[in-house]
């Protein structure tokens, strides 16, 4: 390993960003509260004020701020996504973290100093595309999607040099290829590429019917579950329907990715950062992934083995898996 | 859901007057409020929403606007509890454990622990809110800064006890032992 490997923790709240620092996060990731983060649910991120702070006290414990702005900007009105961008260069974001190729463009003019780290939202998932955003932008990371294999990951990060790749390594699964799906604009009319939220809460209902819990997205039942089953948050593609006269999965199950066993395989492969998914999260998440994480990778540098079935606990459905990083995905 | 209080409990409670126990509650929720004023502010346009705070294992449910700076709250029969717009039911030291960071939502209602229903928008605003708040027990019951540590401390080991006896869901927040 020549290059430091860096564990990147979600914040959702000062809160969250605070306990994400003082569990051990190389660098955390948040958004303004607005539509230009790809998590804006309601009562979660930071106003300016707010994200002055959070810079402020990461820089004090050497932890590095990432500020997301990678939804796409609305025609004829930008100005949110520029002022974002302007705002947070001026807290003193270490790198933004951008979807919308426009953004990318005004960022690097108005900033030409600025660190620019490309969003999964954005779904470079070739070495032609990373190639154009490291050439013509001089994006300095990616964050590749969640649907590649190891072995395609050790491919991209090979062509993408000198630019970093940042992966996925625990949390929420989305199991499309982020920015270009419509399923949850389909259900609701909102969708985490234009508003920020996939499923939003706005959205959402549960009812108990004979014992188990129903779930409905947009009007829709998407998923039932019985007594005792582990639920999960409902959205269209990890709802469970009928068809055909059977009862199944469509897409994906509600499952957790859990790619801690992959860690050393990854780092071998040249990935820079790991990151942990879940700004929507606890406090109590946050700490127990993060120092999980961060005593992993040290334990790693240090040839030593660590014990992960804490966190199956936090995994969305109780259950884990490895998504398509292993192929054992369907 | 796990971490209910023994029936008998309920069953005891059951005939008590409601009065003396909202009294306390409004106390100890109003010392929350002036603690952390950017509460409200972090509900934004939820603030005005009745959230049913119902404790499972208890006769009694919590009726909470957190309106501004003039929250209301009202401790009412669970069989006359209505005109909510969201829901929040778990037994007590579960929900407690919600307050003070102990349990990640989310975890809570994956296991079924937690139950949500009405308004997702509402509750999920109100849970970031909590979180955001970092509310400990010596902030809760506005106690000066020199007792803080101690009555921290203590409660927290109370509760690491009760919470075992009551077969509740593992902690996992940031003053857990599962990594110290």
């Amino acid at each position: 390993m020549t290059t430091p490997l860096e564990l990147v923790c979600p914040a959702g709240t000062p809160a969250g960003l605070k306990t994400a620092v003082d569990a051990g996060a190389h660098s955390v990731y948040c958004g303004y509260r607005d539509e230009t983060n790809a998590r804006n649910f309601p009562g979660l991120n930071f106003d300016r004020a707010e994200m002055k702070e959070a810079v402020t006290y990461a820089h004090d414990h050497g932890t590095k701020i990432l500020i997301a702005l990678n939804t796409f900007m609305r025609a004829g009105s930008t100005d949110l996504w520029k002022r974002g961008v302007d705002d947070a260069v001026a807290a003193g974001a270490d790198a933004l973290i951008l979807a919308d190729v426009g953004l990318v463009e005004y960022a690097r003019k108005a900033h030409p100093k600025q660190r620019l780290h490309l969003s999964v939202q954005a779904a470079a998932a070739t070495p032609e595309a990373i190639a154009f955003y490291r050439d013509r932008f001089g994006i300095a990371r990616v964050v590749l999607p969640r649907v590649l294999t190891v072995e395609e990951i050790a491919r991209l990060t090979a062509h993408a040099a000198p630019c970093e790749t940042e992966v996925f390594v625990f949390g929420g699964l989305c199991v499309m290829a982020e920015g270009r799906c419509m399923l949850s604009s389909y259900a609701t009319g909102k969708s985490p590429n234009m508003t920020g939220v996939c499923s939003p809460p706005s959205h959402v209902s549960y009812r108990e019917e004979s014992d188990a819990l129903v779930a409905c997205v947009g009007g829709f039942t998407v998923e039932r579950f019985e007594r005792g089953e582990p639920a999960g948050y409902p959205t269209l593609c990890k709802g469970r329907f009928e068809a055909q006269g059977a009862v199944s999965h469509l897409f994906e199950d509600p499952v957790s990715l859990n790619a801690v066993e992959l860690l050393p395989r990854l780092a071998e492969i040249g990935v820079t950062a790991f990151k942990i998914e879940g700004r929507q999260r606890g406090r109590a998440y946050i700490s127990t992934v993060v120092r999980a994480f961060r005593k992993a990778i040290d334990a790693m540098a240090a040839g030593d083995k660590v014990d992960f079935d804490e966190l199956r606990a936090l995994t969305e459905g109780q259950r884990e898996t490895t998504g398509a990083y292993k192929k054992a995905w369907r | 859901m796990r971490g209910h209080l023994p029936p008998i409990f309920t069953n005891a409670t059951g005939f008590l007057p409601l009065l003396p126990l909202e009294v306390i509650a409004r106390r100890l929720l109003s010392n929350a409020m002036a603690a952390r004023p950017s509460f409200a502010a972090r509900l934004g346009e939820y603030a005005g929403r009745t959230f049913a705070i119902d404790p499972v294992d208890c006769p009694f449910v919590f009726l909470i606007k957190p309106e501004g700076g003039r929250t209301d709250l009202k401790v009412v029969r669970r069989s006359v509890a209505q005109g909510y717009d969201a829901r929040i039911a778990a037994p007590l030291v579960v929900l407690i454990g919600m307050i003070d960071g102990t349990y990640d939502g989310d975890a809570l209602f994956f296991s079924r622990d937690l139950m949500i229903e009405g308004d997702t928008e509402a509750v999920l605003a109100l849970r970031n809110a909590i979180e955001n708040a970092e509310l400990d027990p010596s902030t809760v019951l506005g106690l000066p800064k020199s007792l803080q540590g101690p009555v921290n401390r203590g409660t927290r080991m109370l509760f690491v006890q009760l919470r075992r006896l009551l077969d509740a869901p593992e902690e996992t927040g940031p003053n857990s032992g599962a990594f110290a």
